[in-house]
This record gives structure tokens, sequence and C-alpha cells, in this order.
């Protein structure tokens, strides 16, 4: 079997298309695995992972644990609220304690940027990078792209429309490289305010008009508007934003096609999308939400599975 | 070293169908016994066994299914290879269940070992007896012996046994090579 180019996923930027495959490959029997009566195999029974999240999350979070327990790896969870970072610890030096305490990877949530990568080259420790800033959340695009592929096939030529906050979304541009390697053709719609400058350097074209985008597309990942990393205003209020961009059923029913719907959650009901849209059939939010755990603990497991394994022999 | 055939198509019907009519002896009407194929090579065997089954005994309803073990292995991140899943399909629960696990070569007894306890995700068995076309005597890493077995054969370490389902019966093969 083969193995992944990479001993980190710091970012879908650095992995090829024969890695999300192999993902992919590996996703589909954990899967099963989730589904069994007993949940939970062995294969790491001798592997500690630790969770260091210095930003909120509910799913990621779960979902990650839960991938680690499935697996039988011992998990420690670190929250930067109850810890000695409010001490002036610096990142590095609070991953080689926790290091110290022989553990053998990390998942990493952060506000900057960039610290995956940082951590990677400073610690002795596999880094899994559960979202850096407005950077990359490479397993939220994995298991996205994976629930895609589950409902369209091949997502070569497919037509993929990211809606929302591009500017300050890590999702968003995971996302674009995913479907880029996969082969999809990618168009953006939202206020041009939130769009990033360079944008359709990254392969992706631009269409404000969100009827004609959602006319054109096969699936719609909803983002959120992210109001904690606004510094400014992007667009006059929420109403406005939700009028213009928010999917609801009346330009759903405009379009006169079925076109797959994913939101990677927390949903802001009432403004990205309405209550009617997340719960009617087209939408694979919750498909999501469960493919979420068998992509991690593809990914946990096919990293693992390159460190090597030693014991003493006295 | 060239290949050494051990069993032609002939021998392999006979030896399936003496199987068959073993199970069908201590099972009578399996009415609460199961057969299981572990992948990937006893996937091939349990498909041969239905068939013979269908064949032989048409008023027997056989529920069965295939197991991978891959994550219940004792040796991951032990070699230089990522140990790759194939799939599992059992829809039905093992609880109370005479279980029949089926391989094609049962040689160190990890991979039933593991298979063993890779079921257990889905109940506990009455009863796990082990089915196997080929016995290779004398390479036991752990205490597995098999309860119905097509043929015992001698080897050394470094040879590969190799069982050949061909797209017709006659095209059956198993050999040895090193």
């Amino acid at each position: 079997m083969d193995k992944l180019s990479v001993d980190h996923l710091l970012g879908i930027k650095s992995l090829k298309k024969s890695d999300i495959n192999l993902i992919f490959k590996t996703a589909i029997h954990f899967k099963e695995v989730i589904n069994r009566p007993i949940k939970k195999v062995p294969t790491l029974r001798d592997i500690t992972i630790a969770n260091l999240f210095f930003e909120n999350s509910t799913r990621t979070k779960i979902s990650f644990e839960l991938a680690q327990k499935r697996l039988g790896a011992d998990v420690v969870n670190f929250s930067s609220s109850s810890s000695s970072v409010k001490k002036g610890e610096s990142l590095t030096d609070t991953v080689n304690n926790i290091l110290a305490m022989k553990v053998d990877m990390i998942v990493l949530r952060h506000p900057n940027p960039g610290s995956p990568l940082l951590l990677s080259k400073n610690t002795n420790s596999c880094i899994i990078n559960a979202g850096d800033g407005a950077h990359e959340h490479p397993t939220q695009a994995l298991l996205d792209c994976f629930s895609l592929t589950e409902h369209l096939g091949d997502l070569k030529d497919k037509n993929i429309l990211i809606v929302g906050d591009i500017l300050h979304s890590r999702v968003a541009l995971s996302n674009i490289y995913a479907l880029n390697l996969l082969g999809a053709n990618i168009k953006i719609s939202c206020p041009l305010s939130l769009i990033p400058r360079e944008i359709e350097s990254l392969n992706v074209s631009i269409e404000t008009d969100i009827i004609k985008a959602l006319k054109w597309c096969d699936a719609v990942n909803v983002l959120r508007v992210q109001k904690e990393r606004m510094e400014k205003s992007y667009f006059p209020n929420d109403r406005e934003y939700s009028m213009l961009y928010g999917l609801d059923t009346t330009k759903i029913n405009n379009i006169k096609k079925d076109i797959l719907i994913l939101h990677p959650g927390p949903i802001n009901r009432g403004v990205e999308i309405t209550s009617e849209i997340v719960e009617s059939n087209n939408s694979i939010i919750l498909d999501q939400v469960e493919n979420g755990v068998a992509i991690r603990m593809a990914v946990i497991y096919l990293l693992a599975s390159k460190m090597n394994f030693s014991i003493s022999e006295q | 070293m060239p290949k050494k055939v051990l069993l032609d198509s002939k021998k392999i019907d006979i030896i399936l169908n003496r199987l068959v009519c073993q199970l069908v002896e201590n099972h009578k009407d399996f009415d609460n016994t199961v057969l299981i194929g572990l992948q990937p090579r006893g996937a091939f065997l349990i498909d041969k066994i239905l068939e013979i089954f269908n064949k032989e005994y048409p008023t027997i309803d056989i529920k069965s299914g295939i197991l991978d073990f891959t994550f219940f292995r004792d040796d991951f991140r032990r070699s230089e290879k990522t140990l790759s899943a194939s799939s599992t399909k059992i829809n039905f629960s093992v609880e109370n269940k005479n279980v029949v696990l089926i391989d094609d070569v049962l040689f160190t007894g990890r991979s039933i070992k593991a298979a063993m306890s890779s079921m257990d995700s889905y109940g506990r068995p009455n009863s796990i007896e082990l089915l196997v076309l080929i016995d290779r005597r004398y390479k036991r890493e752990i205490p597995i012996e098999a309860n119905y077995c097509g043929a015992k054969i001698d080897t050394f370490k470094g040879d590969r046994v190799n069982v050949v389902w061909g797209e017709k019966s006659k095209d059956n093969i198993i050999y040895i090579e090193n």
C-alpha cells in the first residue's frame, strides 16, 4: 500500500492527489468501522495524542477526539484558557513540555497562520493542523471533498461553488486547494469586500450574482461570516447579506435544479443559510459531520503508520 | 525456484466438496451458524464454498459475510509497509451464533488471532471454528489450529503458498514457490 508523501498534515497545499485518494480509500473502511455495533479498534493502542486547541471549537475537537478514541489511542486535551500560555510560555516550549511526557502526535488549532509549520520544524513530533487562523483547515476540506465524492463520484470537471466569507475562511482556502487537486471547477460568490486579492491565481472564478452561480454549480459549500476575525465592517448588515447571499428557499426554487448543499458549521441560521435549506433533502451537512470522524481516523492512521515503532530488547 | 504444483483443480474440487460435507455434518441446517470469509483471500474461498452449498444443498439457507481484520493486526508500525484494509460486509450480529471463519492458508496463526479479536465488534459468538484449505504445518507462532482442513503441507519459512482461483473451476490451482 502506498504511503502518504508527508510526515505531518500541515495543509492541503503540501499534499498530492495520490495522498487525498489514499486518505479517501482508508476513510471508507473507517466509516464501516464506526458503524459497527462496537466502534473501536485497537490499532493505535500504543500512541498518545495531545489535542492543543488555542481557539474555541466544538465540532472539530469532538470529531478529532472521537477519531482518536475509536482508533484506541490515548488522548490528552489542552485548552489555552487554563494553561501556562497565560503565564507567557511560548508555543514551542509548551509543546516540547507536553512531548517530554511521551506524547507521540499533536493536533493543533491556533489563531496564528503557520503555527503548525513552526511546530513541525521545532519539535520532534507528528503535527496535524486543525485550523491555523485564516490559513488552512485541511481535515475540513478533506471531509467536504469526501462527502462530495460520495454523492457526485469523481470530482473531475464537477462544478463546485463556495459562498460566504472567503476572505477570513481557512475552510475556503483548503477546499480550493483540494478541489483543484481533484480536478473540479471552482467558483466563489460573495460581496466583493470579502474576496481575497489574487484569488483568481488559484484557478477560481468569481461570480457576484448568486443566482447565476447557483445555476452553474453541482454543489454549494456555504461558509459562515466570521465576525470574530473582522476588524472592520465588510457589508452594511446581516439582513442585507442574507438577502443577497444567504441561501433560502426562494433562491433554491429559482434555479430549478437539484444541487448538494454543504456547510462546515457552526451555522448562523437565517444569515448565510435558512433552517429550511439546512434541513432539506439536498443538504448533506450531517453526512459531513459523520465523515469528519472517518476522515480524521484515516489521517491519524496513515500518519501514525509512518512513525517507527521500537521496543528495546533487554 | 520453479513453481511446484501442490493441488490441481480436480483435487481442489474434491477437497472443497469434502469440507462442505463436514460443515453440513456438524451444523446440519445452519439455523444458528454463520460463515465468515477472511479478507483478502478467504473472500474467494467462501464464494466457492457457497457455490457448492447452492448446488448440492439448495434448501439450506446460509448467512455469510466477509471480514477485514487489518485494524486488529499485531504488526502495525512494525514494517515499512502501511497496512492496507479491505472491505467488511457483515450485516448481522454474531451474538450467540456459531461462527465458522474461512481462510485459504493457515500459516503463523496471527491473522486468525486478529480476525477473532475483530469479530468481537459484531457480538459475542457462541463458538468459533476455523476452516482452511491449506495448513502449513509446524509454522505456527501462536496456538491456533483449524477445525476443518483441506490439506496439510510442510514448507520452509521463505516459501510462498499461492491459491489461484481461475475463471472456471478447471483453472484453479495451488502451488508453492520461494
